[in-house]
């Protein structure tokens, strides 16, 4: 029967994978359940020998004296040791695995959002740990979530915050953070200690002001579980930023008011100096804690300008400069979410114009790889935690703080907006209030701040507030997580666009700023764009040279983007294949000769056209090798393989292309000028060298044009890889010979008549070639020994 | 700047407002400007504008007033460029910038697009014949990269093309080898930045206008 059992669960594979982790987790437990009293035993000798005849050994020490040597243990057994990192790794393996499992199960995880599945996976666990042990390790540490599990996931979000959505909403982002949290406190609390005053709710021995500080707890939306939720339902990018933006800064008002209310409920009684020295302190704590994390973010800045010659501790820079930005805010009670967001924020664009490439990726992974695991983690924990309480449920309390957070969340998004919307210029829809309502999830946060509370002075209610908390938490986690995405296919809510920032629009952006700026200068307005501008101007002069080493601090911002751009570009040609066609956004046969203005003599007479002319397609495909081999070669050189980068996009590779380019050009034009007085149509002088360079650099495609003679003689040959020819640029130019063993190159066709010598050997070996390229070569209508005329 | 010498009766504000959209407070606003620039002139000339010291380290400056003097903004017939303008033509240049009056319908939301992009198109078509060829859109590159120096003007040359071969990827697809793609029509452009929200991008608050502040 057991073997019965073993076959069926092989053969139900996938279903066993979330099976498998819990069952991992069960039998740890179990063993060091029963290994601990082992553990304890052994502890005061130096480990058991499971060896037989050697426990004596044991016996004997306790009666002879130190002298005794006992016989050397050949194998050993000490859990203690390494207890606490061996259960640490453990949660981590269960959390990983957990995520494992819910991809290979797509069904139920587009019903029902990670997070919530991670809640029960913890509760499971908990309820599992609680019956083998009879009491729930206190996983939901208050020091462990707030200086471990948070702070990664708060670095990802505030490194790699959309500046630009994020600042032309910051008014509007300011006004729900603060005073939407602030009006939800003061709702909640408030109508909640009338609620307590009900005679038969045995409530009554909460005051005000504990309903207060619980109210201050409960009303702060989570970023964690917004992050979560918000991932998965990719609405636009204007509401995404408004709820995530708002659950970042209210951090800044949870943290004082849960100060100012921890500190005056022991007192009793709150006077207005006391509410005027919050308002202050509620400055001091948002400001403060910015300006830390910039201070540290200019740090690191710095820093990393000088990190050129050890790239490989440029991430670690990165990390620890914003884990102490936020360590640092903490130390003084200042907010620090807000320290870490702006740290991340701040250093982004320096550090990124001085890093490798491979840094900024490491950075990317590192980051995406601790926020997910904490994310996972902390929802288990809270399934844990929720197992382990302590609990005392008081229906009247949680309803009503259910009831209460949900009516104070919609009434104070629909009055902010109103206001708001005289401000804006895009004004929020009834369905964005909808979504920025319903997307107010609570999370973690607020349990963790529940269970700071001083066990001495909330004696009774601690239990309660915990229990109303957990409550809240799922209530927003399962209902509103599972119901917001067909909420949002059902309002037809905009979702995310996947396109793909194209140089035309960034083109425009830039032009419109500029065109803004210059309107509100002429209309005398000192309006947005206007200090805007002047802030990019300062950060041009100053900043920027202080803190981007090299050229890269002068380079304008469109630039770098065409940059970016072409990297990707080349990036994409060598990923898919390098002989494939090159894939773009959109499927044409434009290319770049369609669109250079034609500077030549018109063609002449019929006679001399009716050469055949390279058809369109056979034109791709000499581009497609020329480029495919240019890039091969270039990555032989570098002996990469084919997974990696191909240009190493490092300070000197970059300056060199940029360079090379910049040279090609000059000599491109001096040629165009020699071949212009020719009376057909002939294609540039290329060297094989510049082409070479041209076609690794530029997105341009070659421009072929036919010589009189006939087809151009492409000669490809792969045979020799590291010819000091490729790298050597500028000195063929002139050279009219050709070198048999250079990776690539072009027979320059002569200057007058045309060449039929080598045309049809050149062809022939441009068919092996694209054979050997595993093209998709030309058209089938082709033979290998036809000539390429038709 | 004091007192208002002689401001134009509401009657002549109602001619305006209705064709500009603005309200009286903004025309007055805008009228105290335009006097300002002119040195209480009645028309405005294009070395008025030099006096604006925050313009002059704007790229684009040289566009923007041209794109006052160029009739095309005027109305829709309108043709060339004039040397001088009065207050009637400043208004409607700057009515282009309008924020969208909320709600919109989707007519109108479409055709306050087509007004808005049809200005930028403009502004880029400086030799007025309905397209932006290739040397256009490099000389506007050029100079949103005027300050990068001799690096700029080699690299503007390739984003230039390359943004033109993106626009001709889009809008035409396919072309044979010896097409030639002549230059962005006005169609092409509104396809082009079709996603671009520029209703709402290509807007200048005139709410709380302060304009007295920026003096020479």
């Amino acid at each position: 029967m057991f073997w019965r059992r073993a076959a069926h669960g092989r053969v139900g594979f996938r279903r066993s994978l979330p099976e498998l982790g819990l069952l991992l987790l069960a039998t740890l437990v179990l063993l060091e359940g029963s290994v601990l009293p082992l553990g304890a035993a052994s502890s005061p000798e130096t480990g058991i020998t499971p060896g037989a005849g050697v426990s004596h050994g044991h016996a004997d020490k306790n009666h002879s004296e130190t002298k005794h040597k006992k016989p050397f243990p050949v194998l050993g057994l000490n859990y203690d040791s390494v207890k606490t990192p061996f259960e640490i790794s453990l949660w981590v393996l269960l959390a990983s695995l957990m995520k494992l499992g819910f991809h290979l199960l797509p069904r139920v995880s587009s019903i029902v959002p990670e997070s919530c599945l991670l809640i029960v996976v913890g509760l499971l666990v908990g309820g599992g740990i609680k019956l083998i042990r009879e009491e729930v390790p206190p996983v939901l540490d208050t020091k462990l979530f707030f200086y471990c599990l948070l702070p990664p996931i708060i670095l990802d979000a505030g490194y790699f915050l959309p500046i630009r959505p994020f600042m032309e909403n910051l008014g509007t982002i300011l006004m729900f953070a603060v005073v939407g949290t602030l009006w939800n406190a003061f709702f909640v609390g408030g109508f909640l200690f009338a609620v307590c005053q009900i005679p038969h709710a045995s409530l009554s021995h909460i005051g005000l002001l504990p309903c207060l500080l619980f109210g201050s707890i409960i009303s702060a939306v989570d970023p964690v579980a917004v992050l979560a939720v918000f991932e998965e339902i990719h609405i636009n990018e204007l509401l995404h930023i408004l709820v995530f933006g708002e659950s970042l800064l209210n951090d800044a008002v949870t943290v004082v008011l849960y100060h100012l209310f921890e500190e005056f409920s022991e007192a009793g009684t709150v006077t207005v100096l006391d509410g005027f020295l919050g308002v202050i302190s509620f400055l001091v704590v948002a400001l403060g804690g910015v300006l830390v994390g910039a201070f540290y973010g200019f740090v690191a800045a710095l820093t990393s300008r000088f990190t050129y010659h050890i790239r490989v501790i440029e991430p670690l820079f990165v990390f620890v400069y914003s884990y102490m930005a936020y360590l640092s805010a903490e130390v003084f009670h200042l907010s620090g979410i807000m320290a870490l967001i702006a740290c991340g924020a701040v250093m982004r664009p320096y550090v990124e114009a001085n890093i490798s490439h491979k840094s900024h990726t490491t950075i990317k992974y590192f980051l995406k790889m601790w926020s997910s695991v904490s994310e996972t983690l902390i929802f288990i924990f809270l399934g844990v935690a929720t197992v382990e309480g302590p609990h005392q449920w008081n229906w009247v309390f949680v309803t009503a703080t259910v009831i209460l957070c949900l009516v104070s969340r919609v009434i104070g998004v629909v009055g902010l907006t109103f206001v708001i919307n005289k401000f804006r210029m895009v004004n929020l829809t009834t369905k964005d209030q909808f979504i920025i309502a319903y997307g107010g999830l609570r999370g973690a946060i607020a349990f963790s701040l529940g269970f700071l509370l001083d066990i001495e002075h909330f004696k009774d209610m601690r239990e309660i507030f915990l229990t109303a908390i957990i409550t809240v938490v799922f209530f927003t986690v399962f209902v509103q997580g599972m119901t917001i995405k067909p909420l949002v296919e059902l309002l037809a809510v905009k979702k995310k666009q996947e396109a793909k920032r194209s140089i035309n629009e960034e083109i425009h952006t830039q032009f419109l700023d500029h065109l803004l700026t210059g309107i509100e200068d002429i209309c005398g307005h000192y309006g947005h764009h206007h200090w805007k501008d002047k802030l990019n101007r300062f950060n041009k002069k100053y900043v920027k040279g202080f803190l981007i080493a090299g050229e890269r601090s002068k380079e304008p911002q469109l630039i770098a983007f065409y940059h970016k751009l072409e990297m990707k570009q080349a990036i994409q040609l060598v990923e898919s294949g390098g002989g494939s066609k090159l894939p773009s956004a959109m499927p044409s046969t434009v290319s770049m000769q369609n669109i250079q203005p034609k500077n030549q003599p018109p063609p002449p007479k019929p006679t001399e056209r009716a050469l055949p002319q390279l058809t369109k397609g056979r034109e791709e495909e000499i581009r497609k090798i020329l480029r495919s081999n240019l890039q091969r070669t270039r990555q032989r050189l570098h002996s990469y393989n084919r997974h990696t980068l191909v240009a190493d996009p490092d300070e000197e590779g970059f300056q060199d292309i940029i360079l090379k380019k910049q040279k090609m050009m000059e000599l491109d034009r001096k040629i165009k000028e020699m071949a212009n007085y020719l009376s057909v149509p002939s294609h540039p002088k290329d060297s094989p060298t510049m082409s070479r360079a041209r076609l690794a650099s530029d997105p341009q495609a070659y421009n072929i044009k036919l010589p009189a003679g006939g087809v151009p003689t492409i000669q490809v040959d792969l045979a020799s890889p590291q010819s000091p020819d490729s790298v050597n640029l500028l000195d063929e130019i002139g050279k009219a010979e050709q070198k048999e063993d250079s990776g690539l190159m072009m027979k320059p066709p002569e200057s007058n008549g045309p060449e039929k010598a080598g045309e049809k050997d050149g062809w022939r070996d441009q068919q092996k070639l694209t054979r050997c390229l595993s093209d998709p070569g030309p058209g089938a209508e082709e033979d290998e020994d036809e000539p390429f005329l038709p | 700047m004091g007192t208002l010498q002689s401001s134009p009766a509401p009657s002549e504000y109602a001619d305006l407002s209705e064709k500009t959209g603005f309200s009286f407070e903004q025309i007055g606003v805008l009228h105290k400007r335009f006097r300002h620039l002119s040195h209480n002139d009645n028309v405005l000339r294009k070395e008025d504008f030099n006096g604006i010291p925050d313009l002059a380290s704007n790229p684009i400056r040289t566009q923007i007033v041209e794109a006052f003097f160029d009739q095309r903004n005027f109305s829709k017939d309108g043709d060339g460029k004039v040397d001088e303008i009065g207050f009637e033509e400043f208004l409607v240049v700057m009515s282009h910038f309008r924020p969208p009056s909320l709600p919109m319908t989707d007519e109108q939301r479409d055709s306050v697009r087509k007004e808005k992009l049809r200005f930028l198109f403009n502004m880029h078509d400086s030799d007025n014949d309905g397209m932006i060829t290739l040397e256009e859109y490099r000389h506007v590159v050029e100079e949103l990269l005027s300050r990068s120096g001799a690096l700029g003007k080699e690299t503007a040359k390739g984003i230039a093309d390359a943004a033109m071969l993106e626009v001709a990827s889009i809008s035409v697809g396919h072309m044979e080898p010896d097409e030639f793609y002549e230059g962005i029509t006005f169609d092409h452009f509104l396809k082009l930045l079709a996603t671009f929200e520029i209703e709402s991008k290509m807007s200048v608050r005139f709410l709380n206008m302060d304009t007295i502040t920026l003096c020479k």
